[in-house]
């Protein structure tokens, strides 16, 4: 991997029988077959006690004795399988283990439960009230519910309980109050009636209730938790890590949590800078794209300052960190991100949204159907009774199951289409957009740069060049290599600090790198740069003959103006919003046809200009990759990032999207109007189930069946009407990869 | 009716049975792959004399 050594000590933690154990986010597994081979394979080495491969979050867990294999070799052995695999971070990992989501199954199984045998025996009492129970047996079955129902509803309720003080102590009134004082009434008024021999107990009501509830709160936690999982591998893959300078001038790669303000931190050529701080020694150039926007390297030498994200060039550089000093961009883009997502914060969903108007609705109902009936002249248990079953009656069933339903569906779909979303309400804040701001480099450009012209094969001086290229890991040599095809590399390269590489070949010298470094003059490049803006220009030169200049620049996604139309047919404003350069940032609305674009923006100016749109009341969508996107992507009303964008910025955006096309965007649009038409719909089917059923309940004929067969019927009126949205979009699916197919053949195997 | 004296018990038992059964394959992380393990079954490596 890097030439230096990881401390992989700080990956592994111990385990049990004198064994260690560690978590590694894997890269590549993509069926059972992969499963199989990683595990025979690891198995293989000396010392291997366990290794598991989870296909479900893509990663493994090896346990071994440590005196007799090493974690480094369990990673080369992976790598030699053809895995890329990164272990995780301890520190990161401390939620490791899904506490919520067991606890919420537990809590399911035991109301589930008690809820099938609580039935059994208010089955047994609804058909005996009709025919023939003697008493004796109707309490003894009350009492058996009962004993069941009291430790279930302490157990299985605590989730909603904890929920409704939370909100009842910061003094709103979320859907859990009506919940918790709806079931918390039945227990103890079927307690009380059950104590005077009546005939109606509600315990199956209250469990039942809990059930229903639980399985939506479960999906809702299974939908989020998935899509952290995915997330938390992406950050493990993309190396987090540093390689810190010890005192002794040993070099070992610690995670980045590890890394303190004062270190000194080594960052090898082609790789990324890992923090903010000093160059201390050496020279090279940067890649500044992702933090400024700007393809252009940038030149650096000692006592210069260097960011997070970056991507160093073909120098070695010795970085001394800084990043508690308040002045570097990191802190700067943090601090406008917490600004950011404050605003955010404000946005209710929809569900908390008709929470809000319904509980006080429910309770007034409840209410007045007690005081009414007192009034007229019933006494006042039959009076609660009455009261308790439009509560429960009414009790948020279907309301509870509307979103979470929708939103794991339509999740599932956004994760078909290469989607994930890290927030729950980010589809319902999708379907608001009707502005798009892009930024370009990264987002409507590939993240890496690709030769401008296209080269002939028999070109002897670039496939010379390319075979040079191949002892760089400089972003553009690698493009180079890539477009070059090259494979065999030249003997003898010296590489040159910042300024490229040089070698010996029949006798001449051969080199490649910065045009001023082969010799080529300022006004030639400046004439190259005229007709392709925007780029980033490589010289080769062999002997005295002229030199060869290469025009490399961040190509447009493939689907780039394909996208870009369909948006615009749908509607959309688009912007786009660069930190790059006047020129390229010109070249590429133009092509793309967006007249409205700004260039040379600095994370504050697109948050202006954010703050601008929004404050006429556009709702805006932000794309972005980059480091100085990151405050716009938590600003913004709803934001997508790429996978390949900066750690912060995945963070920040509500969805990141896989893969090297654009087309994630369209689908995240239509996908999400899909999905908030369903919850719209279902919110509908539960006020319309309610608008029946409270009449009937206020009048006093709701029996306990019937509230019992009215809530199951509209949870699964809700929930097959969530379905209903993946039915309709496998067709869509189907069709488009249709399309796909008879358009452009290559393109038939991405997914 | 005396027969529900033992009826109710049993059924209750079962069910706490299978409650339990639940709750432990749950603990012993069973539903963490449900992905891998439909796979799995298909393996045929665990058969003796196969040993691939």
């Amino acid at each position: 991997m890097t030439i230096h050594q990881r401390d992989w000590q700080a990956f592994v933690t111990p385990a049990k029988d004198g064994a260690v154990h560690m978590d590694l986010a894997v890269d590549g597994i993509t069926c059972a077959a992969c499963m199989g081979e990683i595990e025979r394979g690891l198995k293989r080495l000396p010392g291997i006690r366990s290794a598991r491969v989870n296909l479900t979050s893509q990663r493994l867990a090896v346990d071994w004795v440590e005196d007799q294999t090493g974690a480094e070799e369990i990673v080369r052995e992976l790598s030699k399988l053809g895995y890329t695999a990164h272990p995780f971070d301890p520190a990161s990992q401390k939620e490791r283990q899904d506490q919520t989501g067991k606890q919420l199954l537990r809590c399911l199984a035991v109301a589930g439960f008690a809820g099938m045998n609580i039935m059994l025996l208010s089955v047994s009492v609804w058909s005996g009230n009709a025919t023939d129970i003697t008493p004796e047996t109707r309490d003894f079955f009350h009492w058996l519910s009962a004993l069941i129902a009291l430790p279930t509803v302490a157990y299985a309720g605590r989730p909603f309980v904890r929920s409704a003080f939370g909100a009842l102590a910061a003094g709103r009134l979320n859907m859990d109050v009506p919940i918790v004082i709806g079931v918390f009434l039945a227990v103890a008024l079927s307690v009380v009636q059950t104590l005077q021999h009546h005939h109606h107990a509600y315990f199956e009501s209250a469990v039942m209730l809990l059930f229903f509830l639980l399985v939506g709160r479960y999906l809702d936690h299974n939908m989020r938790g998935r899509t952290r999982s995915f997330a938390e591998n992406i950050a493990a893959l993309k190396a987090e890590v540093a390689a810190r300078i010890g005192a002794d001038g040993s070099v070992r790669e610690v995670p980045l949590s590890k890394i303190n303000t004062g270190d000194l931190v080594m960052v090898a050529g082609g790789e990324r800078v890992p923090v903010d701080g000093v160059v201390e020694t050496g020279l090279s150039d940067i890649d500044q794209s992702l933090v400024t926007g700007e393809s252009v390297l940038v030149p650096v030498k000692p006592g210069q300052r260097v960011y997070a994200g970056t991507m160093n060039g073909s120098g070695a550089l010795h970085v001394r960190v800084e990043a508690a000093s308040g002045a570097t961009l990191l802190d700067e883009v943090n601090r406008l991100l917490e600004t950011a997502s404050q605003a955010k914060s404000a946005y209710v969903r929809i569900a908390d949204r008709a929470a809000r108007l319904y509980a006080p609705l429910v309770h007034g109902a409840a209410a007045l159907t007690f005081l009414g009936w007192l009034l007229a002249g019933m006494a006042w248990q039959p009076a609660l009774v009455i009261s308790i079953s439009v509560l429960i009656i009414t009790c948020p069933c279907a309301l509870g199951l509307a979103v979470p339903a929708v939103q794991v569906v339509a999740s599932g779909q956004l994760f078909r289409c290469g989607i994930l979303l890290n927030s729950g309400d980010a589809i319902e804040r999708f379907a608001d957009i009707d502005t798009i701001l892009f930024d370009k480099t990264g987002t409507l450009t590939q993240p890496e740069p690709e030769l401008f012209e296209k080269l002939d094969p028999e070109d002897k001086l670039v496939s010379l060049g390319g075979r040079l290229a191949l002892a760089s890991r400089h972003p553009l040599a690698t493009a180079l290599v890539k477009a070059s095809g090259a494979i065999v590399p030249l003997p003898h390269v010296e590489e040159i600090s910042g300024a490229g590489l040089r070698t010996l070949y029949e006798g001449e010298e051969l080199r490649l790198g910065s045009p001023s470094f082969c010799g080529v003059d300022e006004v030639e490049t400046e004439q190259a740069l005229n007709l392709v803006p925007g780029a980033s220009m490589l010289a080769i030169r062999h002997g005295n003959r002229p030199a060869r200049l290469l025009a490399f620049r961040q190509k447009l996604r493939s689907d780039a103006k394909e996208v870009i139309d369909a948006l615009r047919d749908q509607g959309y404003a688009i912007e786009i919003v660069s930190g790059d350069t006047k020129p390229a940032v010109a070249d590429c609305a133009r092509i793309l046809d967006v007249p409205a674009w700004r260039s040379g923006m600095k994370p504050a100016q697109k948050i202006a200009r954010l703050e601008e749109l929004q404050a006429k009341g556009r709702k805006v969508l932000m794309v972005g990759d980059g480091l100085n996107d990151a405050p716009a992507l938590a600003g913004a009303h709803v934001s997508l990032s790429p996978v390949s964008a900066v750690h912060l910025s995945q963070a920040a955006a509500d969805a990141v999207f896989l893969g090297d096309r654009l087309r994630p965007v369209v689908d995240a649009l239509r996908l999400s109007g899909k999905a908030r038409a369903a919850i719209e719909q279902n919110l509908w089917i539960s006020a319309l189930y309610n608008v029946v059923a409270v009449p009937i309940a206020v009048a006093g004929f709701v029996t306990p069946l019937m509230a019992a067969v009215a809530m199951s019927a509209s949870s699964l009126a809700v929930t097959a009407n969530a379905l209903k949205l993946k039915w309709g979009e496998r067709k869509q699916l189907s069709r488009y990869n249709e399309d796909a197919g008879s358009n452009n053949p290559a393109s038939g195997g991405d997914r | 009716m005396d027969v529900l004296i033992f009826l109710i018990p049993i059924a209750l038992f079962l069910g706490a049975l299978g409650l339990t059964a639940f709750l432990w394959s749950l603990k012993s992380g069973q539903y963490d792959d449900l992905e891998g393990a439909k796979w799995r079954i298909l393996d045929d490596d665990d058969l003796p004399g196969n040993n691939r």
